[in-house]
């Protein structure tokens, strides 16, 4: 077969830089509304007003199950803003980045040979994680008093007005062995183990991959596959302790056992979306001639049955809390549901995650054609994209939250930078592995 | 049992290569292949036969529709009402309760519907014995049936036609 090498051409840098420059520009006149009004200028705030009456029982019960009541962070709405929809990004972000690796390791793993052909663009994607780790980390230390309330040191402090006993009991989690209040170095040390423990095994999985272009043979498919098997197992703890770590103690009072599943579900099937994205646009550049419509089928395949999984889990965890009626796991959805903007996009999530990907991939001929899978990824990436919004926004924002050019902007500037690592990653190697144990099997894919 | 008999012309094949080759090779020579037997299922053998793909999960789409619109119909009216009752706090009627069964009505007629429609489209009621055209289908042959009513090519032509594509060998058989 040819060999097939990616250029990264300059048309489509510029294409890129030409996002990144929208989102700047989006991004600054978004800061520079949000300063002007005050934080009290979004679209729905007269809803706002008149919901605030209806609900005014479970408000004070929410203010008060967050801790917040009469008491306001330091920073103006404004900057509040920038560091919510900053942290939203960058983990909804390095998710795409983290499924690219996880994606290669699932097919190692399960000895896959459909995927030969197409396993070098979520590996490219996964060039994304060393940089997530660094944002991460900085975002994290520059908004951490905002975005995170356990942060605060008089939480801890005894007989105090302050004092709150549940984050207190809970304290261990995020401060062991150092004081609670202070530095958190269990949680920063969980942060930084995750970020290299998977780069790690990133870089020496790829350096087999790389290596097996080389010097051929099946050594380093095994080797890979030892790697993946080992990867899978630290990543099924690690994706949901680091759900838990960045999201859920964004509403530190509230808990969900099924949270880690969620975000890693919300994860898997953006990612997913993406690859066959990204596959879609290489195939109609002219690139990837061996991927026909059997492996789009599989992708689409992929895409249809986790938009149901991640449904699954959302509804899992939706109608437990929802019968159960417990005021400390309610406020979770009350806060979600009845305020806008969070309430539309409460709904819309589930119209663009489930309905859409389900009625619209439903058919195998809708799988098997690049025109409905490159309507549908783009729908459910924009979809995780909001589901990640209301998870991470109304926990820091309250009632001031809002989804304006702001986000838009900061989605764009990382949306472009994303792909631009991702591309220039893929287009430093051969685009098809050229010596893959499964090669001809992957050719000869036929279902 | 109709009383006039129908004839068909088997051909074994040993092979699933030679046979695959064998019904490209067969169908352009202009033979209509009534059916063939195999032990196993062999890849490609659909499209050989030039069978347009099954209608099926649009039968299983409708039934599942049914199952959903079934469940929701019969929770709304018995729990809205023809009986309301107050069952944890919650509305009469509430839409995230009724999803689960919404959910299992749906599998469960998507799926017997699916089962009952294959059965019928396959011809496999309960009462009909199904044709033996030769019983060593089940264990190491592949077994193709032309019928000769439906072919304008004499016996003898299309015996030939199939010693000529790999066949190893051709019977009559009669019902």
């Amino acid at each position: 077969m040819a060999d097939e090498q990616y250029i990264f051409k300059p048309e489509a840098k510029r294409k890129l830089f030409m996002l990144l420059g929208v989102g700047i520009l989006l991004f600054v006149i978004g800061v520079f509304m949000a300063m002007n009004s005050g934080g009290h200028e979004e679209g729905g705030h007269g809803a706002l007003e008149a919901g605030k009456n209806l609900v005014a029982s479970t408000e004070v019960v929410a203010a008060a199950e967050e801790g917040e009541a009469g008491e306001h962070h330091g920073s103006p709405v404004w900057l509040k803003k920038i560091y919510a929809s900053l942290w939203h990004n960058n983990i909804f972000f390095a998710g795409l980045g983290i499924i690219g690796l996880f994606f290669v390791a699932i097919q190692y793993a399960a000895q896959a040979g459909w995927s030969a052909p197409i396993k070098r663009v979520p590996l490219a994607l996964g060039q994304w994680i060393p940089i997530a780790g660094v944002l991460t980390l900085v975002i994290w230390f520059v908004a951490k008093g905002d975005l995170f309330h356990w942060t605060h040191h008089d939480l801890y402090v005894k007989d105090t007005a302050g004092y709150d006993k549940i984050l207190d009991q809970k304290s261990v989690y995020f401060f062991w062995p150092l004081p609670a209040g202070g530095f958190p170095l269990f949680y920063i040390l969980r942060m930084v183990v995750f970020f290299g423990l998977w780069y790690w095994f990133y870089t020496m999985i790829k350096k087999h991959m790389m290596t097996e272009d080389i010097e051929g043979g099946t050594q380093h498919w095994y080797s890979a596959r030892k790697l993946s098997a080992i990867f899978l197992v630290i990543f099924a703890v690690s994706s949901s302790v680091s759900a838990w770590d960045w999201v859920m103690s964004i509403d530190p009072h509230w808990f969900s056992t099924m949270f880690g599943w969620y975000v890693f579900a919300s994860w898997w099937v953006a990612g997913l979306a993406t690859i066959t994205l990204v596959v879609a646009y290489l195939k109609d550049a002219g690139y990837l001639k061996m991927v026909n419509q059997n492996h789009l089928h599989d992708l689409g395949k992929f895409v249809f049955a986790f938009s149901i999984f991640w449904t699954y889990i959302w509804f899992s965890q939706f109608m437990l809390i929802y019968y159960a009626n417990i005021p400390e796991e309610t406020v979770y959805f009350i806060e979600r549901i009845k305020h806008a903007p969070y309430s539309w996009i409460f709904y819309v999530n589930l119209i663009l995650n489930f309905v859409m990907p389900f009625l619209l991939l439903m058919t195998r001929d809708a799988k098997r054609h690049m025109s409905m899978l490159k309507v549908v990824c783009p729908i459910v990436i924009v979809g995780h994209w909001l589901d990640f919004y209301n998870m991470v926004t109304p926990g820091v924002m309250q009632y001031d939250g809002g989804l304006g050019l702001l986000e838009i902007g900061v989605a764009l500037i990382f949306g472009s930078l994303f792909l631009f690592v991702g591309l220039n990653a893929l287009s430093k190697m051969p685009l098809v592995a050229k010596n893959h144990p499964m090669m001809e099997e992957s050719l000869n894919h036929h279902i | 049992m109709s009383s006039t008999s129908e004839k068909f012309l088997v051909g074994i094949f040993d092979d699933e290569d030679i046979l695959l080759h064998g019904v490209d090779g067969i169908r352009e020579k202009g033979v209509k292949i009534h059916e063939v037997y195999t032990p196993f299922p062999v890849h490609g053998l659909d499209e050989a036969l030039g069978y347009k793909r099954s209608r099926l999960p649009i039968a299983a789409f409708m039934f599942g529709l049914t199952g959903t619109i079934l469940a929701l119909v019969m929770q709304i009216w018995m729990l809205g009402f023809d009986w309301p009752m107050i069952i944890g706090g919650k509305n009469f009627v509430s839409l995230p309760p009724f999803i689960p069964v919404t959910f299992e009505l749906t599998v469960l007629l998507s799926a017997l519907g699916m089962v009952a429609t294959f059965m019928i489209v396959s011809d496999m009621k309960p009462y009909k014995w199904p044709r033996t055209y030769d019983i060593r289908s089940t264990d190491d042959k592949h077994v193709m049936a032309i019928d000769l009513a439906a072919n304008k090519l004499s016996k003898e032509e299309i015996s030939r036609i199939l010693k000529d594509n790999g066949a190893s060998e051709v019977n009559e058989k009669n019902f």
